[in-house]
């Protein structure tokens, strides 16, 4: 009996010293999303997926908070930093204050910034060339549209935004330089990324007006924009995640920004002890952007679009096509 | 032009239901400006019952919720006799907080519910009739029944009340509950009939310019209901006049979006006069 005993204590520590090496060897990941939240479809859904995928495939211990407002984005980032996260990731651009701020009190911790960029050395930030994608999405509307009238709705009025909206229109203007591109903005303060209700007046505004597609990056907004086009059988232009399932048959493609890619890459990164600090700006070249095409949109992206596409892409990176950047647009119109 | 007009249907339903609630309420005496909190935890509740079950329990679980969040904000001025103000900040941080963390228990995120299928949905004219017939019952009903004129008395006189042998604080509670149940279908109209599901602070400040259009209507129900209409036709002309490719492409956006608070100001200022709200109000007996 006793021996019975000590064979089951013994084994219950072998297991138990197993499970606790194994836990201590797990890499702790901090993931802290912006207001959007982790089911807004869209951005932050990206960066939630890619940490997700992390977390079943790497030996990561993650940890995700979402951000009620703009105040909680730096106690929350500290907390991570105090409880020794080695790698804490910031999504979106209204953390790039607060991420600025801890990374610099704990040198140690590495940070990945996500939509804006920093200088600090432990901060790996990453941002996409969201007007490359803008191009070819606006392209395939300009294509695919019947009335050659062809609609954006933006969220918050912010440059970043505008960088889209110049995309989306040249893309346009590609196809079609006659085509009319009616644009909106859903307000000028971050209410503006959860406003479904006025987002789904502007798109109903703009349907009316003969638009029949809309491209709308504006954060949990844009759900707005999607039952627009569902009560009405128009088509809306999906953004930032892949959107083509939220209404199958309304959504004609969407304009990926790989952030799912990206925060899966920084944490497999820092699982090899390679973590790099630094800018990364990811482009077509770098797979960063793209449009969507799977069995939602199959049917509605013609074989002769995805050809005429395809080339597009080519010739983009090719430099044959260059894509205007609002970036660069306003900082010559600034004065100097 | 019939664009413009169903534009400023659709956006004045919930601040008519919301001003209505709010007549109720302020003129028992009881300052209210937590009409916000009351429509986004009724919105929530409808969003998240029609989402399980069907719209018309979606709308019935509204109007309770609608009604037990203002009996909350009165249970603790009535009851509690805390200062009204306070109290209403309380309901709305309280609305605020509470409907995000039970979203996140019940859908897993704290930002939205799941999205309900169009056919599922509530057929919205029918509550937008609902809420042009309002008004007017409610007119008939302070100004014509004997519970309307004991509402008045109460914000009026609370003491002369007392001394005609009706409670006071009985008269409040019916009307604040009432109000709740009322402003349940403003809140069920923004997140089933308007839009497709819940999302966190979707109310965005309706509450507000609803208690702002009460204020202008000098308390009065009819005159609060154009006000309404006026702040809908406001915000329909401004999403118009953005998307129209002539004011749309070479006006900036930000000026167009001040255009409805401006005209509230320049109105304000310029032609109601005083108003002056129900004596009793923000009282603390």
């Amino acid at each position: 009996m006793s021996k019975y005993l000590s064979l089951k204590f013994l084994f219950l520590f072998v297991v138990g010293l197993f499970y606790s090496t194994s836990l201590l060897a797990q890499i702790k990941i901090g993931l802290a999303l912006d207001k959007g939240g982790r089911d807004d479809k869209s951005f932050n859904a990206a960066a939630f997926k890619g940490a997700t995928e992390a977390q079943k495939n790497l030996n990561i211990q993650l940890k995700t908070v979402e951000s009620s407002d703009d105040i909680s984005l730096e106690p929350t980032l500290r907390t991570f930093a105090q409880k020794g996260y080695p790698l804490v990731i910031a999504v979106g651009f209204v953390q790039k204050d607060a991420v600025e701020k801890v990374a610099k009190q704990f040198p140690k911790t590495h940070f990945v910034l996500i939509d804006a960029t920093t200088e600090i050395p432990n901060v790996r930030s990453i941002v996409f060339k969201e007007h490359e994608g803008s191009f070819l999405v606006g392209a395939i509307a300009a294509m695919a549209s019947k009335s050659q009238k062809i609609g954006f709705i933006g969220g918050m009025d912010i440059p970043m935004i505008r960088r889209f909206q110049l995309g989306y229109e040249s893309g346009v203007k590609h196809i079609n330089p006659q085509a009319l591109v009616l644009t909106n903005y859903i307000g000028s303060s971050s209410d503006a990324w959860r406003n479904p209700t006025k987002a789904k007046e502007l798109a109903l505004s703009q349907y009316n007006k003969g638009v029949d597609i809309i491209f709308s990056p504006s954060g949990a907004s844009g759900l707005g924009v999607f039952d627009a086009a569902e009560q009405t059988q128009k088509w809306v232009v999906g953004c930032d995640s892949n959107q083509n399932w939220v209404k199958p048959g309304q959504v004609l493609t969407s304009m990926l920004k790989k952030v799912d890619v990206a925060v899966y890459q920084a944490i497999e990164l820092e699982t090899k002890s390679s973590f790099q600090g630094g800018i990364f700006d990811l482009g077509l070249a770098e797979s960063g952007v793209d449009y969507s095409l799977d069995e939602f949109n199959r049917s509605l992206l013609t074989p002769e679009i995805e050809k005429k596409i395809n080339a597009i892409k080519i010739n983009i990176l090719n430099h044959k096509i260059i894509v205007p950047d609002f970036y660069l647009t306003m900082k010559k119109a600034k004065p100097s | 032009m019939i664009e413009i007009l169903s534009s400023t249907l659709r956006l004045a339903t919930p601040l008519i239901f919301a001003a209505m609630g709010g007549f109720l309420c302020e003129r028992s005496g009881i300052a209210t400006i937590c009409l916000e909190g009351v429509l986004l935890t009724s919105a929530w509740a409808g969003a998240t019952v029609t989402y399980y079950t069907n719209p018309y329990l979606g709308v019935l679980a509204a109007i309770i919720v609608g009604a037990m969040t203002m009996a909350l904000h009165a249970l603790l001025t009535v009851k509690a006799k805390a200062d009204q103000i306070i109290s209403g900040v309380a309901v709305n941080l309280f609305a605020a907080g509470i409907t995000p963390i039970l979203t996140k228990l019940l859908f897993g995120s704290s930002t939205n519910t799941e999205s309900i299928p169009l056919h599922a949905r509530l057929y919205s004219p029918v509550l937008t009739l609902l809420a042009f017939l309002l008004p007017f019952l409610i007119h008939f009903v302070t100004y014509r029944t004997g519970w309307g004129l004991r509402l008045l008395a109460c914000g009026d006189g609370p003491e002369a009340l007392k001394t005609s042998g009706v409670s006071p604080a009985k008269v409040r509670y019916w009307a604040l509950s009432i109000a709740g149940a009322i402003i349940g279908f403003g809140g069920v109209y923004l997140s089933t009939a308007h839009a497709s599901q819940f999302t966190r602070d979707m109310t965005a400040g309706r509450g507000f310019i609803a208690l702002t259009a009460l204020i202008f209507g000098k308390w009065r129900p009819l005159p609060a209901f154009i006000a309404c209409l006026f702040f809908g036709f406001t915000d329909a002309l401004q999403i118009q006049l953005q998307s129209s490719p002539l004011l749309g492409n070479t006006f900036p956006v930000q000026a167009l979006q001040i255009f409805p608070y401006l005209i509230t100001l320049l109105v304000l200022v310029g032609f109601i006069g005083s108003a002056k709200p129900p004596l009793a109000i923000g009282k603390v007996e």
